[in-house]
C-alpha cells in the first residue's frame, strides 16, 4: 500500500474515534451537570475547565472566549474549526482523510464518512445541537459505531485493517487516559486524602459514563462505585475494550501482524516502543500508579504513546521530503550520464519533533 | 403529462420532428414518462440530487475559500441514439482516432504529411503543445491517444458533426456511469423494457487498453492513476476510476525516479510502476523538463519514459492533435493516411492565418463563433450573435494580432432535447455529445457518453463551469 494512503487510513480512523470520545466527554458533562445539588458560577466552571485543559487548548480557549461556562467550552470543543480536536475539526479531517485513500475503503464507507460530514455541516444539526444537545451527541456516536461496524465488515484482512485498528486503538487509548485525567485530581484525593468529597461518586460515575464504561464496571466489580477501582478499571483492566491495557494490546497485535513479529521481540522501533509500554501496563498496580500521582501517570503514559505514533510514522510513512530543486538536479545529472550506475538510496532520520503528552497529535 | 405543452420550435429536437410527433426511439421513454406526476417527477429528481450528494460525486467549486463542493446538475430526461445511428458513429469515430494517431506518429517521426505539403509545416511547428524535444521517441504500440473523448453535436437538419478532439485527459467519464446508476435507481422498471446497451464494461475496457501498453508487452503490469490531488476539480472521477480498475491512485509525491525507472512510495518500500494514467496536462508531469515551478509532477519522469520503462496514456505531446488549427486538417489526414473520405464531417472552419478567411472573419466576426485555438472549457470564446459590439471589436483586435491562435466557425444551430426546466415543464435545452473511445489492441467505444445540456434557457454553452448540466445518453440494441 502507498504510504500516503496507510497513513490516511490510520488518521481517518484516529479522528473518527476523536470525535467519538469528545462527544460522548461532553454530553456526559452536559447530562451531570443536573446531578449536583447547588450549580454557581464557579461549579460550572471547575466542571467545565478540566475538559478544555485535558482536550484542547486553552491559550486558544482564552484566546476566543471570556469565560468558562456550559456554553463557551462545548462550543469550543464541539463546533469551533480553530480548535483542530472540535468533534467539526475532527470530521473535516476525518473525511479529507478519507478522500485520500477513497480507492483502498469500500464505498459505504465513504458515504457513512461523508454523511456524517454533510450531517454536521447543515445548518439544521447546528439547530439541532442547539435545541437537543443530547439527540446531536449520539447521532456523532452512533455514525462511528456505524463505521467500526463497517470497517470489520467490509475491510480485507491486511494491511489496510491493520493500518486503521492502530489508529483507532492508539486514539482510544489516549482518550481513555485523557477522561482519567479530567477528574484525577478527584481520584487521587478520593484514595489517598483524607476525606470524602460529596461529589466523588458523581465524578466517578461521569469518568465510567465518558468512557462507556459505567455498565461493564458494575459487571465486574458490583460492590458499587469506588475511585480507585474505577481508575485501575480504565487503566489496567484487560478485558474492557476502552481500558488502556486492552487498547494497548490490541494495537500492539495489530502492529506485529505487519511483520509477523511474535510477542517479546521487535523488529522495528515502533515494536519495540509498544511491547515496552505493554509490558509496563501488564505490570503495574494500582498502588504504584497512585504513589507515583495518577496524573503524572497519565502524562507519562501519554508521552509513550505519543513516541508510538512517531515511531509508525517513522517506520512506515515517512519518506525524506524530497527537496524539489535538488532532485531535479540529480534527474538532469542522470539524464547527462546516460549510463548511470545505480544509485543506493538511503533515508535518512526523520526531523518530526516529539510532542509534549498535553497536546494531541495533529496529522 | 410531461410532454403535452412541449414545443420543438425551429430547432432539430432529439425526440420529436418538426410536425410534433413524437420519433421511435423515444416512444417507450414517452409513456412511462407520460404516467409521471409533476410532483413524482420533483421528488424523484430530488433524491436523485440527494445521493449525488451523498456519494460525493462532486466537483470543486475554483475560487471558493471553503472549497465548496457542488454535484454536476443531472436531467433526468435521458437522450437516445438509436442502434442505426450509433453505428454510424461509431465508424466515424473509430476511423478518426485512427488517423489522429497515424498523425501523431507521423509528426513525431518521418513528418510525411508535412513533407508532402498536406499540412503546412508552420502550423505543426507553432503549434503550442507541439513538442519537438520527443521526436522519434518511441511510443509502446506506437499509439499517443489511448483515451479520447471527441465532442460531436447535431445541426439543425439533425446531422452529426465534430466539434472537437480532445486526445490529452478528456474527462467526465465517471459522470456518464453515475448517471446510469442515478436512472437505475430513479426508474427501476424502465431499462428492461427499453433495451438500453450497457455502460459497466468502461473501466475494464480502459484496463485492457492501459495493460496493452505495458513496457516491453509486460504480463502483469503495475498500472496506477496520477492525479494532482484531492483539491482537483476531477478528483472524484480519478478515485472512480482507479477504484473501478483496482489499481492504485497515486500524487507525484508517491513516486520518485531512480535509475531510470519509476517507483511508488508503499508501507514495504519502492515498487516499481509500469503504465501510468496521467490525468496531469504534459506542462506539469516533470519539472525537470516541463514548468520547473511544478509541484505536482516527478523529476525524472521524462527521463525513465524516454528509456522505454513507463508507459504514459496518453503519451507526451498529443495536444498538437487538439489544437484548433489541426482540427481543420483532420479530415485531409484522414484522406492521407486512410484514402477515405470523412465519416463524420467536421464543422466548416476559417483559419485566421489564411488571408481569405481572414478576410471573411473580420467582415463576419459578429455572425461567427470565434474561438482561441489552445483553449478548452468554453473559455477564450466569442459567441457572435450573443456578443455585444465591444466584445466583437476586442475579438476582432485579438484576431489581428495573433492570427495563428484564431479559427472561426460559422454558429451552429445546436438541437436540441427536452430538458426539466426550473418552471417544472418541459423544455427544449441545446445539448452535445462526448463518446468515450479506447485505443489499444482493439477500438473500444463506449456505447453511451456525456450528453452534455446548455441548462439556461437559449444557451449554447454546455460547459459544467458555465451553467451545463448533463443527461445520461442511452444506446438502444435496436432502432426503437
Amino acid at each position: 500500500m502507498l504510504s500516503r494512503v496507510a497513513n490516511s487510513l490510520f488518521w481517518m480512523s484516529r479522528y473518527l474515534e476523536r470525535a467519538e470520545n469528545v462527544s460522548r466527554i461532553v454530553d456526559v458533562n452536559l447530562q451531570s451537570l443536573l446531578d449536583y445539588k447547588t450549580l454557581d458560577d464557579k461549579r460550572i466552571k471547575e466542571q467545565w475547565e478540566p475538559l478544555v485543559n485535558t482536550l484542547g487548548d486553552d491559550e486558544l480557549f482564552r484566546s476566543l472566549y471570556k469565560k468558562s461556562d456550559s456554553h463557551s467550552v462545548t462550543e469550543f470543543l464541539t463546533y469551533n474549526e480553530e480548535n483542530p480536536n472540535s468533534i467539526l475539526s475532527c470530521i473535516i479531517s476525518a473525511r479529507h482523510n478519507a478522500r485520500a485513500a477513497r480507492d483502498q475503503i469500500a464505498l459505504e464507507m465513504w458515504e457513512e464518512v461523508n454523511r456524517l460530514y454533510l450531517f454536521i455541516r447543515s445548518k439544521e444539526t447546528k439547530k439541532l445541537w442547539q435545541e437537543s444537545p443530547y439527540d446531536f451527541y449520539r447521532e456523532i456516536k452512533q455514525s462511528s459505531y456505524k463505521l467500526q461496524g463497517l470497517t470489520s465488515a467490509t475491510t480485507i484482512h491486511g494491511i489496510n485493517l491493520e493500518f486503521m485498528m492502530m489508529g483507532r486503538f492508539l486514539e482510544r487509548a489516549d482518550m481513555t487516559s485523557r477522561i482519567l485525567d479530567v477528574k484525577h485530581r478527584t481520584l487521587q484525593d478520593a484514595v489517598c486524602g483524607p476525606e470524602e468529597d460529596n461529589n466523588t461518586m458523581i465524578e466517578c460515575a461521569a469518568v465510567l459514563r465518558s468512557s462507556s464504561a459505567y455498565e461493564a464496571y458494575q459487571h465486574t466489580y458490583v460492590s458499587g462505585v469506588a475511585p480507585k477501582k474505577v481508575a485501575e478499571f480504565l487503566l489496567l483492566s484487560d478485558s474492557f475494550p476502552r481500558s488502556l491495557r486492552f487498547c494497548v494490546r490490541t494495537f500492539d497485535h495489530f502492529l506485529r501482524k505487519m511483520t509477523g513479529s511474535d510477542p517479546g521481540y521487535f523488529r522495528n522501533e515502533a515494536e519495540k516502543l509498544s511491547g515496552r509500554l505493554l509490558a509496563e501496563l501488564n505490570y503495574t498496580t494500582m498502588n504504584e500508579v497512585f504513589a507515583m500521582g495518577l496524573h503524572e501517570y497519565l502524562d507519562h503514559v501519554q508521552l509513550k504513546l505519543s513516541d508510538v505514533g512517531v515511531a509508525i510514522f517513522e517506520t512506515y510513512i515517512f519518506y525524506q521530503q524530497t527537496d524539489l530543486a535538488k532532485e531535479i538536479e540529480y534527474q538532469k545529472q542522470q539524464q547527462s550520464q546516460s549510463q548511470s550506475q545505480s544509485q543506493s538510496q538511503s533515508q535518512s532520520q526523520s526531523q518530526s519533533q516529539h510532542q509534549t503528552p498535553r497536546q494531541k497529535q495533529q496529522q | 403529462m410531461l410532454f403535452s405543452k412541449y414545443q420543438a420550435e425551429e430547432f432539430f429536437d432529439e425526440m420529436f420532428t418538426a410536425e410534433g410527433q413524437v420519433r421511435p426511439h423515444y416512444k417507450s421513454l414517452q409513456n412511462r414518462f407520460d404516467q409521471l406526476g409533476v410532483n413524482e417527477f420533483d421528488q424523484k429528481r430530488q433524491a436523485v440530487d440527494l445521493s449525488f450528494m451523498r456519494m460525493g460525486v462532486t466537483f470543486t467549486v475554483y475560487g471558493d475559500s471553503e472549497g465548496t463542493e457542488r454535484i454536476f446538475p443531472f436531467d433526468l430526461v435521458p437522450r437516445i441514439i438509436p442502434n442505426k445511428e450509433w453505428e454510424y458513429l461509431q465508424r466515424g469515430l473509430e476511423q478518426r482516432i485512427t488517423a489522429l494517431n497515424m498523425f501523431l506518429h507521423d509528426i513525431y517521426h518521418e513528418q510525411r504529411i508535412l513533407k508532402e505539403g498536406i499540412i503546412p509545416a508552420s502550423y505543426v511547428l507553432t503549434a503550442k503543445h507541439f513538442r519537438p524535444e520527443f521526436m522519434n521517441c518511441k511510443v509502446m504500440r506506437d499509439i499517443y491517444i489511448h483515451i479520447c473523448g471527441t465532442d460531436l453535436i447535431r445541426d439543425d437538419k439533425g446531422q452529426y458533426l465534430v466539434l472537437e478532439d480532445n486526445g490529452r485527459c478528456p474527462s467526465g467519464v465517471s459522470y456518464v456511469l453515475e448517471n446510469r446508476q442515478a436512472m437505475r435507481r430513479a426508474f427501476p422498471n424502465l431499462f428492461e423494457r427499453a433495451g438500453v446497451r450497457p455502460v459497466d464494461n468502461y473501466a475494464s475496457d480502459l484496463l485492457n487498453t492501459l495493460r496493452y501498453v505495458a513496457p516491453n508487452g509486460k504480463d502483469n503490469p503495475t498500472i496506477a492513476v496520477l492525479t494532482p490531488g484531492i483539491y482537483n476539480s476531477a478528483y472524484f472521477e480519478h478515485t472512480f476510476l482507479a477504484k473501478e480498475m483496482g489499481v492504485h491512485i497515486v500524487e507525484g509525491g508517491d513516486l520518485v525516479v531512480r535509475d531510470s525507472k519509476v517507483f511508488m512510495r508503499t508501507t514495504k518500500g519502492l515498487e516499481q510502476v509500469d503504465v501510468i494514467y496521467r490525468r496531469i496536462d504534459d506542462d506539469f508531469l516533470d519539472p525537470c523538463v516541463f514548468r520547473p515551478d511544478s509541484a505536482l509532477g516527478i523529476p525524472g519522469l521524462v527521463n525513465a519514459y524516454r528509456a522505454g520503462n513507463v508507459s504514459l496514456a496518453n503519451a507526451i505531446g498529443t495536444g498538437v492533435a487538439d489544437d484548433k488549427v489541426m482540427y481543420y486538417f483532420v479530415p485531409r489526414m484522414i484522406k492521407f493516411y486512410l484514402g477515405q473520405d470523412p465519416i463524420i464531417p467536421n464543422v466548416p472552419t476559417y483559419l485566421a492565418t489564411e488571408k481569405e478567411d481572414l478576410k471573411y472573419m473580420l467582415e463576419n466576426t459578429a455572425k461567427l463563433v470565434v474561438k482561441a485555438a489552445n483553449e478548452a472549457g468554453g473559455y477564450g470564446m466569442l459567441i457572435g450573435p450573443k456578443a455585444t459590439a465591444a466584445e466583437v471589436k476586442d475579438f476582432q483586435a485579438r484576431i489581428k494580432a495573433e492570427p495563428r491562435n484564431y479559427i472561426a466557425q460559422p454558429t451552429i444551430s445546436l438541437s436540441r432535447h427536452p430538458t426539466y426546466s426550473d418552471l417544472s415543464q418541459m423544455e427544449g435545452r441545446h445539448i452535445d455529445f462526448r463518446p468515450y473511445i479506447l485505443y489499444g489492441d482493439k477500438i473500444r467505444i463506449m456505447p453511451g457518453g456525456l450528453t452534455r445540456v446548455a441548462l439556461k434557457k437559449g444557451s449554447l454553452v454546455v460547459n459544467s463551469s458555465q451553467g451545463g448540466g448533463s443527461k445520461d445518453t442511452w444506446v438502444l440494441y435496436g432502432d426503437e
